[in-house]
């Protein structure tokens, strides 16, 4: 049995177990063996579910012994961001105002994991409700950076990238509304993407921002991530918003259900002459130390017969604005339910009259929910809603319609995924401004509603630089072939020490 | 005379859907168990997404249609944010026209005859739960219970332009929309509850108050009533009307100030985002338009044209759809004289049912009249069998036996044959009990009085008292 089984990635792991080299249990107590060792430093995990997942782990075991067949995801150890709900596993959001939520319900996605065997095997740390961009903001304390653990992992799916980088699990899922996927994915060195709007069942993800959030996977490879949108992508009867995926280009979703087509998915790493649109406001507005490191990637793509121009996006500087006005006026509605009648936290209610009860559960967000709650009630509110949300909304279509005539002369569009490297623990939280200004580069692809993936690109003084790539609405299959295609000619996969 | 302007918003359940508007609840709560007719969804918990019901959609077109609205082609549905504790979610998911026409229906025309009223909006949108207090007197609860089986059942708004100038019209008009309602099958109107109106007063150029909590439409009449008297006689000793909601007293019948004051509400509102924008394409509206029921004013029309009736007969008639449906069925039992039988259901049935159930709009339950009764009953009256007048209080026993009309007529020719031979029976008792007013009856007609009533009494008052007398006379002047 090999010493290392939790370094593998997904795809070795099912290969691995279906093929007999080692077992489910073998492997999932070497991932718990693993998260003893090292969550405690790198704080990725909020709660873990040993019991579930040996339970799981040994079923798959009986199964495979007993001939039966596994699903395509079988044995693979998963974590899930604290926001997406396990039926019977506490969900908190990172909140104290959910400390004791327990969903009567499994989202649709981890319905979809389960059925195809994947282990869960905890819930991982965020920023409260999702909120921000380093996984500081989180009742649990930060999740540190594997490579360097005085500095932030990136957020708000800070659990999500940390966990996976760590090796403490092979793929994780986490939710992104402005970057909250690539950003942390950048920041650790992994693969992550955020969908395509609609493409993935939101049936569970705890909104923060119903129109532009996403759950996405995250993974060490490419290929891990195509395997997990194998498995939860599609339409969803519990998500109205949810529409048919296209995943192989010359292939219609009728072909797929005829010929049995397993994999809606692929990551073939043979594609050739692609179209490259180096979008200049993103790479210009990087660090250096960013910057240089994503020119060298472009020379590389240059040659190995891409074409590589450099393009402008105008509507860029409003993307910001428009970003915050609308994630907060919809956060501000989402967060009104949290009157802990229902459902939350410890708190006697008796003696209270309802009105001074209620703000006194509702003093128990943190300090940055609260400034959301308070941007987005002002941007709604009767004098305003036609100064900043419908101007928002304007901004976002202007936005929309550029990227949609970019694509038209390119076949996918790359930037940096964070215009900065890593920064410490704590050297930005109390400055709202300069931390909303570094989801730049991602909020672009939310407020376009195209899927977007970081991928490690280099490292830049010993950190992690991540590339993103954007592509057309619903072109997954794009993405995924562009990026196994730089993963191969431009291989950092390297481990953290920890 | 001031003039004055009334506006009215309905809300209608659609009862007739099985499930409620975003989930896959029951939407019949009546009587179930608190709190359990619900899911994650209508709970509002964290996660879940509103999954809109079809079939809503398509029923508040329907009543769109039959109040004369354009349906929309595009329909979007909006956030309206507030705190209270029987939303689930603090915030009800409705439908709002302030940034484009996006409601099911829009800009329709209610024909009342002499004038018409205009329809601004037909709306699809949630209901909240409801809070129990289990003392009458608010103030008097330590706590408050919250049952949310009724939370997210589908409820259409229909909000009138202030076109009315006076109570009767809007009696009217309530009316005709119920009984449309009726026939589109989408609501059960006689469910509690299921029936709701808010009503907004204004005197000209006045500013307008809403009156709420107005739980019977009997009751929409006097409080506009009620509301125009108090506003003039403001205005003329020139006490400032303001703009607010005030309540209406069920028990006092005047309307109050809301205790709460309800300042202007600012409901922030926004589209829904988890749910997409409804394209209502025209072949939805054809198809919506086939499916239509015959609605009041077709039927109308059809009540003259077959039936001869008379306009205020087929009025009656359709503004009750169960009077409708029970006059058509029993005219197909007898169709030979359907003017008859109108009558006899708008004036002889009609004339024995109690106020309180007119106003409940469940007129005919209770009764155990069927079509087949008045049918045989007409029958008769047609072939000279019965008289009018006997027919009546046939009319009135069948009502409670659910006997035939012949049935009840030979039990009660029978007991009249039988009648002399019973009475003297009875008579020949009697006289053996009472000696002494016997004896005393021959002097004192009060003792024969006496004699008859305790006749009277023996019969169950059958007994004719005419012929009771005379039979008592005859056989006290045989003793002589
Ligand atoms: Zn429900």
């Amino acid at each position: 049995m090999p010493n290392h089984l939790y370094r593998l990635t997904a795809n070795q792991v099912t290969c691995g177990i279906k093929n007999g080299q080692f077992s489910a249990q073998e492997y999932i107590f070497q991932i718990l063996e693993r998260i003893e060792k090292v969550d405690n430093k790198v704080n990725a995990f909020v709660l873990v579910d040993k019991q579930g997942a040996i339970e799981k782990a040994l079923s798959i075991d009986k199964r495979l012994r007993d001939g039966e067949a596994v699903g395509e995801l079988a044995g693979v150890a998963v974590g899930i961001k604290d926001n997406i709900c396990i039926k019977d596993l506490k969900t908190t959001c990172a909140s104290n105002i959910l400390e004791s939520y327990i969903p009567p319900y499994d989202a649709s996605v981890i319905r979809s994991l389960k059925e195809n065997d994947a282990i869960i095997v905890g819930k991982l740390n965020l920023d409260e409700f999702a909120m921000g961009s380093t996984t500081e903001f989180s009742r649990y304390g930060p999740t540190r950076n594997p490579w360097n653990l005085e500095y932030v992992a990136g957020g708000s799916s800070g659990g999500s990238a940390a966990s996976v980088a760590a090796s403490e699990c092979a793929v994780s899922l986490g939710s992104d509304t402005g970057g909250s996927i690539r950003c942390p994915s950048s920041f650790c060195s992994v693969v992550g993407l955020k969908p395509t709007y609609g493409c993935v069942s939101r049936s569970g993800l705890i909104s923060y921002s119903n129109s532009l959030e996403q759950i996405g996977p995250v993974g060490k490879t490419v290929l891990d991530v195509v395997m997990v949108m194998n498995s939860i992508a599609g339409i969803d009867e519990n998500d109205q918003t949810t529409k048919p995926i296209r995943p192989i280009a010359t292939l219609t979703s009728e072909d797929i259900t005829k010929s049995n087509i397993s994999s809606k998915y692929t990551a073939d790493q043979n594609k050739r002459n692609i179209t490259i649109g180096l979008v200049k406001e993103l790479i210009e507005g990087a660090d250096p130390a960013v910057s240089k490191c994503i020119y060298s990637a472009v020379d590389l793509f240059e040659g190995s017969d891409c074409k590589c121009e450099e393009t402008s996006m105008k509507s860029i500087q409003y993307a910001l604005a428009s970003y915050y006005t609308i994630a907060t006026a919809e956060a501000s509605s989402n967060l009104a339910r949290y009157d802990n009648i229902r459902y939350g936290f410890e708190y006697d209610p008796e003696g209270y009259e309802w009105n001074t009860y209620f703000s006194n559960v509702r003093n128990n967000f943190g300090d940055e929910v609260k400034r959301r709650i308070i941007i987005g009630s002002y941007v709604l509110s009767a004098g305003y809603y036609g100064k900043y949300y419908l101007r928002a909304h304007i901004a976002r279509e202007m936005i929309r319609q550029e990227i949609k005539s970019l694509f038209e002369r390119f076949d996918v569009l790359i930037g940096p995924t964070m215009p900065i490297l890593p920064f410490k623990i704590g050297q930005k939280i109390d400055d709202p401004l300069k931390m909303y200004q570094i989801d730049i580069d991602t909020v672009i692809a939310n407020l376009a509603g195209i899927p977007a993936i970081s991928m490690p690109i280099g490292f830049s003084n010993s950190f992690p630089v991540g590339l993103q790539i954007m592509a057309d609405d619903m072109c997954e299959q794009t993405l995924f072939d562009v990026a196994s295609f730089f993963e191969k000619i431009v291989d950092v996969r390297r481990s953290p020490e920890i | 005379m001031v003039e004055v302007k009334i506006g009215l918003e309905i809300h209608c359940q659609l009862t007739g859907l099985n499930s409620k508007l975003f989930c896959p609840c029951q939407c019949d709560y009546q009587g179930e168990v608190p709190n359990t007719t619900v899911c994650p969804i209508c709970l509002g918990l964290p996660g879940t997404l509103p999954l809109l019901n079809k079939m809503a959609v398509a029923f508040a077109s329907m009543i769109s249609l039959a109040l004369g609205c354009k349906v929309q082609e595009r329909i979007m549905f909006y956030r309206k944010n507030y705190f209270y504790p029987d939303l689930p979610k603090n915030f009800q998911i409705t439908q709002y026209n302030a940034y484009g026409i996006t409601s099911i229906g829009a800009e329709g025309k209610v024909d009342l005859g002499a004038k018409s009223i205009g329809i601004r909006r037909v709306q699809l949108e949630e209901d909240p739960g409801r809070l129990i207090y289990e003392n009458a007197d608010v103030n008097a609860n330590f706590y408050t219970l919250i049952d949310y089986n009724r939370a997210g059942v589908a409820l259409v708004e229909i909000v009138t332009e202030p076109d009315f100038d006076n109570p009767k019209d809007v009696r009217l008009f309530l009316d005709k929309v119920t009984s449309t309602i009726e026939h589109l099958g989408v609501c059960d109107i006689k469910l509690d509850g299921s029936l709701r109106c808010d009503v907004n007063v204004s005197l000209k150029e006045g500013k307008k108050v809403e009156i709420k909590n107005i739980n019977s439409f009997g009751d929409v009449e006097k409080a506009i009533r009620y509301e125009i008297t108090r506003q003039k006689t403001m205005s003329i000793r020139e006490i400032e009307i303001k703009s607010e909601t005030r309540h209406w007293d069920d028990a006092r019948k005047v309307t109050m100030q809301s205790r709460t004051k309800e300042e202007e509400q600012d409901y922030r509102y926004f589209p829904e985002p988890d749910i997409p924008t409804i394209i209502l394409g025209d072949q939805f509206i054809s198809t919506i338009k086939t499916k239509m029921p015959e609605l009041p004013d077709e039927r109308k029309i059809r009540f003259l044209k077959d039936y001869a009736l008379s306009d205020h007969v087929a009025k009656v008639l359709i503004d009750n759809k169960e009077l409708a449906d029970f006059f058509e069925s029993t005219v197909k039992l007898y169709p030979s004289s359907p003017n008859e039988i109108a009558h006899w259901i708008i004036s002889d049935l009609l004339g024995l049912i109690d106020d309180i159930k007119k106003e409940e709009r469940s007129l005919l339950s209770g009764l155990r009249i069927e079509p087949k009764h008045i049918a045989e009953l007409v029958k008769m009256i047609d072939q000279n069998k019965i008289n009018r007048n006997i027919a009546k209080s046939v009319l009135s026993q069948i009502t409670r036996t659910g006997e035939m009309p012949s049935y009840v007529l030979d039990k009660m020719n029978a007991s009249l044959i039988d009648n002399e031979s019973k009475i003297a029976e009875a008579i020949d008792s009697i006289f053996e009990l009472e000696i002494s007013a016997v004896r005393d009856a021959k002097q004192n007609p009060n003792a024969m009085n006496f004699l008859l009533g305790k006749v009277m009494q023996m019969t169950r008052g059958r007994a004719d008292p005419k012929i009771t007398l005379n039979l008592i006379k005859a056989r006290l002047a045989k003793m002589e």
